[in-house]
């Protein structure tokens, strides 16, 4: 077991775990209240393989992720309130809600995005570390990803060009056990996955995803690897979520047993306790950590909830880039007059009228929880479910179901 | 002013633009060693080496997205799709990446890059290498889509597109490869001599508007030479050079004078170019047409091997003056 680090240090991956933590059980309650849309992936239990790797990287290097990036974003330092903002679809978020929650993005901490397509940031991870090695820069490209995503074609494809051309690239595969519903027996004939990118040349091992010292330790090194020798490795992390896939997970492929089983392995439970037993950290450093997470995020929630809903003249910004010197674009012809992409606020009246018509529509969704679909079927979406107030309470119905047949 | 193949034009473009800007390089499949399966990339190794031309493994989705990537990290991508057929294998990046990337993260990102591909039928490569894909491409927000059909717009176009910060699908014409023309020599600065969504008027006519892309543009010019000496139609035939963005503008202005359209593209006639652009010519310009607008497009099959088939397939001036002609019924 790796030596614990200096106070200061252990200090902020506690608080960053906690933090973290603190964000998706919110972020998980906003979603129950119908603040926030869509899908929704949680990556609770998964702290310590996201703060490990961040915790060990420079401002430099790129971040990549998945639809289960909140954390990652977060732990590279965008502030939550942005995070929660993008969950809230408002203009403050990270992507001024065009987003969502699978597609953080903060250019200016090198969070190069979260992937909505299983498997879509790989080759873009390789194309990032090309940008880095190109320039001659030192930046090394870090992409995470699911087990589910060691199936696609993407993965053996960017295992070969990254190893060809040599590309400062560290992959990190989050191996929570589940492609999303499925297990890893049951998705991948290789169950090892570290060593899936052995036949492209590329050595991996697999660690404690839930063990932050662990983490912090492969990750340093295959840093290292990709940065002074253009090495790229694969990592194995053994993590666990704690929730469903999607907060739209019914959760019928497995054991609560197994779940609770993991919770004893908590990394943040675990990683405070090591502080507290080699008096690295105190309880009053502790009970800090908690009250800074806990205000952090309810000021994430007001900040959010405070935040304006994008305007409907900005729909079309960003869709391309105008300001080059050629630019000049016609990016809707519905309209008879059509409005162009640097004419926005002269859109014609009559596409306007079109436009509030359209998202008037928004306002009409039920105040309180929203119907999950995998609980209660898109036939009966119209019907509005029981208030809970947690998001593990939507579990039980469809386990009663379940038992009923 | 030199005289150029369509390939030639197109290797300078990319050359022109990889001595002005260092960030400008060339990934693709047998695009160094092999300079290129159809040649267009020739020389290019020899002057800017293995690290601005890169040849890459079969990958085709991956090569997409790390071109992607490299924009993203500042670079300008020129990726290299050997057909456009290969380019189906590349759509998640194409379109659930380069394209949505600007607007999903708004604005963080941008996707500087130019995915040439080239298509079209004609040299009996059958079913899976003779696609005209433009359709699909036009459809989708985030893109620009060039489909130029001479060497100085191949050019022209090319350099803007390097030169643009948004993902441009760039489609090249297998045929339109070895034809030649006019190319203005480089400008002191380099900069391109067109922009995109500037259609161009290839002859002035007043009795019917025949638009036509990539090879089809030189079939509705043939087309109109035909009408004109056979039958004293006088057709406006346009090219629009680029569908996203498309000078609507030019066309409905011709629309309006001419009052009759015939649109000829070599891709499929369902959700086709043709069909959209009827529609919108359509919707604009409704009360200026005399006839419905005509569409000349390939037939609704995956090209057939058989040279017979093959030309059956693909659209000709016969079919194009016939078009013509059906729109101009009862007015001459």
């Amino acid at each position: 077991m790796a030596d614990l680090p200096d106070a200061t240090t252990s200090y902020e991956l506690l608080a960053r775990m906690a933090l973290i933590r603190r964000f998706e059980e919110e972020a998980g309650r906003q979603y129950q209240r119908a603040k926030a849309g869509g899908f929704l992936h949680l990556a609770i239990g998964e702290e310590a393989t996201i703060v490990g790797t961040t915790s060990v990287m420079r401002d430099e290097d790129y971040l990549i992720g998945t639809y289960r990036t909140h954390g990652h974003a977060i732990a590279r330092g965008t502030d939550p309130k942005r995070v929660m903002a993008e969950l809230f679809g408002r203009v403050d978020g990270t992507s001024g809600g065009r987003g969502g929650s699978m597609h953080i993005f903060d250019g200016e901490r090198r969070f190069m995005g979260g992937y909505g397509i299983v498997g879509g940031n790989l080759p873009i991870a390789a194309g990032l570390a090309l940008s880095a090695d190109y320039k001659g820069e030192d930046a090394v490209t870090v992409c995470m990803f699911g087990d589910g995503a060691s199936n696609t074609g993407n993965f053996g494809e960017t295992m070969n060009l990254a190893k060809l051309w040599s590309l400062p690239v560290l992959f990190l595969v989050e191996n929570n056990l589940y492609g999303m519903g499925t297990a890893v027996e049951r998705h991948s004939a290789q169950t090892d996955l570290s060593k899936k990118a052995e036949g492209y040349g590329i050595p991996g091992h697999r660690i404690d995803g839930m063990d932050v010292l662990a983490v912090r330790a492969s990750v340093a090194e295959g840093i290292r690897l990709a940065r002074e020798e253009r090495r790229p490795t694969l990592i194995e992390a053994f993590t666990y979520r704690y929730r469903g896939h999607s907060a739209a997970d019914p959760e019928v492929y497995r054991e609560r047993e197994e779940v609770e089983e993991w919770q004893e392995k908590d990394p943040i439970e675990g990683f405070a306790r090591r502080c507290i037993e080699a008096g690295v950290l105190g309880e009053r450093e502790l009970q800090e950590v908690r009250d800074k997470a806990d205000a952090t995020v309810l000021a994430a929630v007001e900040f959010a909830d405070a935040s304006a809903e994008p305007a409907l003249d900005t729909l079309y910004e960003n869709l391309y880039v105008l300001d080059s010197e050629h630019a000049w674009y016609a990016v809707d012809e519905r309209s008879p007059e059509p409005h162009r992409g640097e004419h926005e606020g002269e859109m014609p009246d009559a596409a306007r009228e079109l436009a509030e018509a359209g998202a008037a529509y928004a306002e009409q969704s039920p105040d309180g929880p929203r119907p999950n679909p995998a609980v209660h079927g898109d036939a009966e979406l119209g019907v509005e479910p029981e208030v809970s107030e947690e998001v593990e309470d939507i579990v039980p119905p469809a386990q009663q179901r379940r038992g009923e047949s | 002013m030199a005289t150029l193949r369509m390939r030639e034009a197109l290797r300078d473009a990319m050359a022109e633009e990889m001595r002005r800007d260092e960030a400008v390089l060339v990934m693709g499949e047998d695009v160094a060693v092999f300079q290129g399966a159809f040649k267009v990339t020739e020389g290019l190794l020899d002057e800017f080496g293995e690290r601005r031309v890169r040849d890459t493994p079969i990958s085709e989705n991956t090569i997409v997205g790390a071109g992607i990537g490299a924009a993203m990290g500042g670079l300008r991508p020129i990726v290299e799709l050997m057909t456009v057929n290969f380019s189906l294998l590349a759509l998640d990046q194409i379109i659930n990446h380069a394209a949505a990337i600007p607007y999903m993260f708004n604005g963080q990102a941008r996707v500087p890059m130019v995915v040439r591909m080239p298509g079209g039928g004609g040299h009996q490569l059958g079913p899976t290498h003779s696609h005209s894909l433009e359709a699909l491409f036009l459809q989708v927000p985030g893109l620009l889509v060039a489909c130029p059909s001479t060497p100085a717009d191949g050019k022209a176009l090319l350099k803007a597109a390097i030169r643009d910060d948004n993902p441009v699908i760039f489609i090249e014409h297998e045929s339109l490869y070895g034809t030649r023309g006019e190319v203005a020599d480089e400008v002191e600065d380099g900069s391109p001599a067109l922009r995109f969504g500037e259609a161009a008027v290839r002859r002035e006519g007043s009795d019917v508007t025949i638009v036509g892309i990539l090879k089809m543009a030189h079939i509705a010019e043939d087309a109109a030479r035909v009408l004109a000496d056979e039958h004293k139609v006088e057709a406006e035939v346009i090219d629009p050079r680029t569908l996203r963005p498309l000078d609507l503008d030019t066309i409905l202005e011709s629309v309006r004078k001419t009052n009759r359209a015939v649109i000829v593209e070599e891709g499929w006639p369902h959700g086709g170019v043709g069909a959209n652009l009827a529609t919108l010519i359509t919707e604009q310009a409704f009360d200026h047409l005399d006839a419905p607008v005509q569409r000349v497009t390939g037939a609704d099959v995956h090209m057939p091997y058989s040279r017979r088939l093959e030309q059956a397939s693909i659209p000709h001036e016969e079919h194009v003056v016939s078009a013509a002609l059906a729109a101009l019924e009862g007015s001459i």
